[in-house]
């Protein structure tokens, strides 16, 4: 006799949730694909760390200040506005 | 409705107060030169996008009706500049690479990780650590390809919504995820491949 089983969802892989991060983070997800995400970060030993790695990345990059303005393109900037600024009166 | 970040500065601006313009070029000169440098090419080029975006923005500030973020505006300029004076085509923005956002051999057949991710979060909190890793980024960034470094420099390092960057290079917000996740993935590979502790 042939028992029918009842397979559950096979869980997220690694190779998947890596592809994922960023749709996690934006809350991107559908809850269903949530739930697995964080089912799989739950269980797996090398994601979460490539989850904080990838929140990291985001810290740094938003770390990085605009480069000053160089003093030849401060004072072209400076004409500029002051032109505009005769123009308009 | 949505607050624009700028608000105070646009007011100073209309107000005729030159330093609210050197404010505001402070804040976005360095992100409009990168992008611009994306489409056009040579630098100098580009800052002449760059001078003649200042100048449309100047000559259309009484008549911003707020339908967006003052940087949204400012960045459509920009790009639409951009684009006429460059050699590159834009629209279709391609999904170009569709290759994993990690190599295949580091995984398993099962997508297990055979070679994981060397440890290097926890050593952000290190701030000269850190400092070196943000100089790195900034210059990776530069390396991305046009696309991705446009989404990863308005998303991460100006901090825009996905919204504005949606409105400002004209594509679809699932377009933009997959540039900025395959963005962000290859600046994670760089900094674990010179920071990352072997194990």
């Amino acid at each position: 006799m042939i028992r029918l089983k009842l397979r559950p969802r096979p869980g997220m892989i690694c190779r998947q949730a890596v592809e994922l991060v960023t749709d996690y983070l934006g809350d991107a997800l559908s809850s269903a694909q949530r739930l697995r995400f964080e089912r799989h970060l739950a269980t797996c030993l090398d994601c979460p760390e490539y989850l904080a790695q990838m929140r990291a990345v985001i810290t740094l990059a938003g770390s990085i200040t605009p480069d000053d303005l160089t003093p030849r393109m401060r004072s072209e900037l400076t004409s500029l506005y002051r032109r505009w600024l005769a123009d308009e009166s | 409705m949505f607050e624009d970040p700028d608000a105070e500065l646009l007011s100073r601006l209309r107000a005729g107060d030159e330093g609210a313009f050197a404010e505001l070029a402070g804040k976005y000169q360095s992100a409009m030169l990168s992008l611009a440098r994306g489409y056009v090419p040579t630098g100098a080029v580009a800052e002449e996008v760059v001078q003649d975006t200042w100048v449309g923005v100047l000559r259309g500030i009484d008549r911003f009706e707020h339908r967006s973020t003052l940087r949204t505006w400012l960045f459509r300029i920009l790009v639409n500049r951009a684009i006429s004076a460059g050699v590159r085509e834009r629209r279709s923005v391609p999904l170009d690479d569709l290759e994993p956002v990690v190599d295949a051999s580091r995984f398993d057949a099962g997508g297990t990780w055979k070679v994981p991710p060397e440890p290097w979060a926890d050593q952000v909190d290190d701030k000269v650590i850190a400092a070196k890793m943000a100089a790195r980024i900034r210059a990776a960034i530069g390396e991305l390809p046009l696309h991705q470094r446009e989404v990863v420099t308005l998303r991460d390092v100006q901090g825009l919504s996905s919204e504005e960057v949606c409105a400002i290079l004209g594509i679809s917000q699932a377009n933009q995820r997959v540039l900025l996740h395959r963005g962000r993935s290859k600046l994670r590979q760089i900094v674990e491949s010179e920071f990352g502790r072997g194990r």
